[in-house]
């Protein structure tokens, strides 16, 4: 069954990435080139090492590519500064981390609210907001405590309200149910595929579990730098 | 608003440590405070020192006697308004740590130079009308529990014998500024006791207090005084009150300066602490500046989080530490009265304090903001875990 074409969100053209440890040069991804289209839930998979998460920070803008190009909508996003890479990620990219990555100091509503401070939303439109991306995981009801007070699966429910409240045009998630139970994982999982199914999201998720990566809708490998060009739509 | 909301909750975060940041530097600040009002103290004869008076003794030394026929050569000369005089008595009361300043002046004129010192008019007339009579600053008779009328002996030490005095008025300041500690009694009473007992030592002072037209005149009228003593037995060297008071703390200049060492060095080791603190903080943070990196804030923000956590930390223990200073400043006057009887914490204390504060958080913060800036993302993330 061949998926419907759909125009690419993400484009990366011919990308080269290494890390520079004092004097030595550590090749991390070689001549990568593919799409991402509109609405795909993309599982990234590989061994560790294989650089899956390199080439999703390249494709978030928290890193910097050596050679290559990569077009997230209209921007080509190698051409920008780190002011405006900021600027960029804060529009339009939502985050999901391993560890949740929540602000200790802050309740669930203000970690939902935080990244609308960039916005020129008020006050209440914030609050509003949150409040809504916090129903949307069915939190509303925890809206007042600390991270340190809830579940690794209800942290990572927040993580993914925060990631959403500024209706990004992608999700990137980086081993999103690594540090849960199966349980746990499942409700994730669940949630980001209604996420791209229900709201049209598309999602970037690097994992190295493969039922994780059965719920996406297209799947891509990396083995030690080099992508495997033949992407798997998932049967399902 | 979220910004600060942040770096108030980051401050108080790990409480234990917080708390014990802000203790050492709430005692830090209240040693800096104490120690810099220890150098004040030491010159707080210097500030209440008038620009209109001078000070006459003998060119070789303060200890050599000048002869009281100077008086009225001192007055002829011009600028000259007033002239009093007077001798260091050195006496003491019951034994020796009960120091206190006492001088024999010349009352009428010595009380009209100066002004600061404040007696009600029954008690002065009292006290001039009566030889042995004496005046006390209040501080000084509150401290022996004197009251007007008691007798009060004083066992010399230059003047040897026992001196009884009666207390016929109590001076106050003008200000706090004013050293409530001296005791003072009549020139003449010591002029004629000495006369009977040591001739030789009779009709000499220790120094002649001159107040002087204006201010602008005293240094011509102090060279033109030292000019007609020029070339007799007893040469005279005169000064500014001020620079008379000067020469005095001079002599320990020494202590003055190691005070002011101290009081630094202290405010370099919790500058030391606190900047631990924050590198530590930071260094526990990395991973939650990188996610606000990762969302989009920027080096301005990152900047304001971690000077703005040194700042609340720094500023509340540098107000507690002011705070303390205030009682124990009080207290420590009180127990050391004898040796600085003016001992008020300044405004330029607390100024200093606060810029103590806040260069302590400035430089605390500054390297772990540089580092927390500078970070990659990446690498900032991978230290989550």
């Amino acid at each position: 069954m061949m998926t419907e074409q759909k125009k690419p969100i993400v484009e990366i053209k011919n990308l080269y990435k290494s890390y520079h440890r004092a004097s030595l040069v550590v090749p991390v991804l070689y001549d990568i080139t593919f799409d991402i289209a509109e609405g795909e839930f993309l599982a990234l998979m590989g061994p560790s090492g294989s650089g899956k998460t390199t080439l999703l920070n390249l494709i978030a803008g928290i890193d910097k590519v050596d050679e290559g190009t990569i077009h997230v909508g209209d921007v080509d996003i190698t051409t920008l500064s780190e002011t405006e890479l900021a600027a960029w990620r804060a529009n339009s990219v939502g985050f999901i981390f391993q560890f949740y990555n929540l602000i200790p100091v802050l309740k669930a509503v203000e970690n939902v609210e935080l990244p609308l401070h960039l916005t020129t939303l008020s006050k209440s439109k914030r609050r509003e907001h949150a409040e809504i991306a916090l129903a949307m995981v069915g939190l509303d009801h925890r809206m007042d405590h600390y991270p340190g007070e809830m579940s690794g699966g209800e942290q990572q429910r927040v993580a993914i309200a925060r990631a959403i409240v500024t209706d990004p045009t992608i999700l990137v998630a980086d081993e999103p149910t690594g540090d849960l139970d199966r349980a746990s994982a499942e409700e994730i999982l669940s949630m980001m595929e209604r996420l791209n199914r229900d709201m049209g999201k598309t999602i970037i998720m690097v994992t190295h579990d493969p039922r994780a990566a059965s719920r996406a809708s297209v799947m891509r490998h990396l083995d030690k730098g080099y992508l495997n060009h033949d992407a798997a739509q998932n049967p399902l | 608003m979220m910004l600060l909301k942040i770096l108030f909750r980051n401050a108080f975060h790990n409480k234990l440590r917080s708390s014990l940041t802000i203790l050492g530097i709430a005692v830090a600040i209240l040693a800096f405070g104490l120690l810099r009002t220890v150098v004040s103290s030491f010159y707080a004869g210097v500030e209440a020192a008038s620009a209109s008076r001078l000070v006459t003794r003998n060119a070789i030394s303060i200890i050599f006697p000048l002869p009281i026929s100077y008086t009225e050569k001192i007055r002829q000369v011009e600028g000259v308004k007033m002239v009093s005089y007077g001798n260091w008595f050195g006496g003491i009361y019951i034994n020796e740590k009960n120091f206190f300043p006492n001088f024999c002046v010349e009352p009428r004129t010595y009380f009209a130079l100066y002004p600061e010192f404040v007696l009600e008019e029954r008690q002065k007339k009292e006290f001039l009308a009566d030889r042995k009579g004496a005046v006390a600053g209040q501080k000084l008779a509150a401290k022996f529990g004197w009251k007007i009328g008691d007798t009060i002996t004083l066992k010399g030490t230059i003047y040897p014998g026992n001196w009884d005095f009666v207390l016929r008025a109590i001076y106050t300041g003008r200000d706090n500024t004013v050293d409530q500690t001296q005791f003072f009694f009549h020139w003449t009473y010591l002029n004629e006791a000495v006369k009977k007992r040591a001739p030789v030592f009779a009709e000499q002072v220790g120094f002649y207090m001159v107040g002087v037209n204006r201010p602008d005149v005293a240094a011509d009228t102090a060279v033109m005084i030292d000019k007609t003593f020029k070339n007799s037995l007893a040469e005279t060297l005169t000064e500014t009150e001020k620079a008379f008071n000067l020469g005095f703390i001079a002599m320990s200049e020494a202590i003055v300066t190691a005070i002011q060492m101290v009081s630094f060095i202290v405010i370099f080791i919790i500058m030391a602490v606190v900047a631990n603190t924050m590198a530590m903080t930071t260094r526990e943070r990395t991973g939650d500046y990188a996610i606000m990196k990762t969302l989009g804030f920027g080096a301005k923000d990152i900047t304001i989080l971690i000077f703005g956590e040194a700042l609340v930390i720094t500023l509340t223990g540098g107000l507690i530490g002011i705070i303390l200073t205030f009682p124990a400043a009080r207290i420590f006057g009180q127990e050391l009265a004898t040796y600085f009887p003016v001992f008020l914490v300044s405004a330029q204390t607390i100024y200093m304090d606060v810029a103590a504060a806040l260069i302590i958080a400035f430089l605390a913060a500054i390297i772990p903001t540089r580092h927390a800036i500078r970070i990659r993302i990446a690498d900032g993330l991978r230290r989550i875990g």
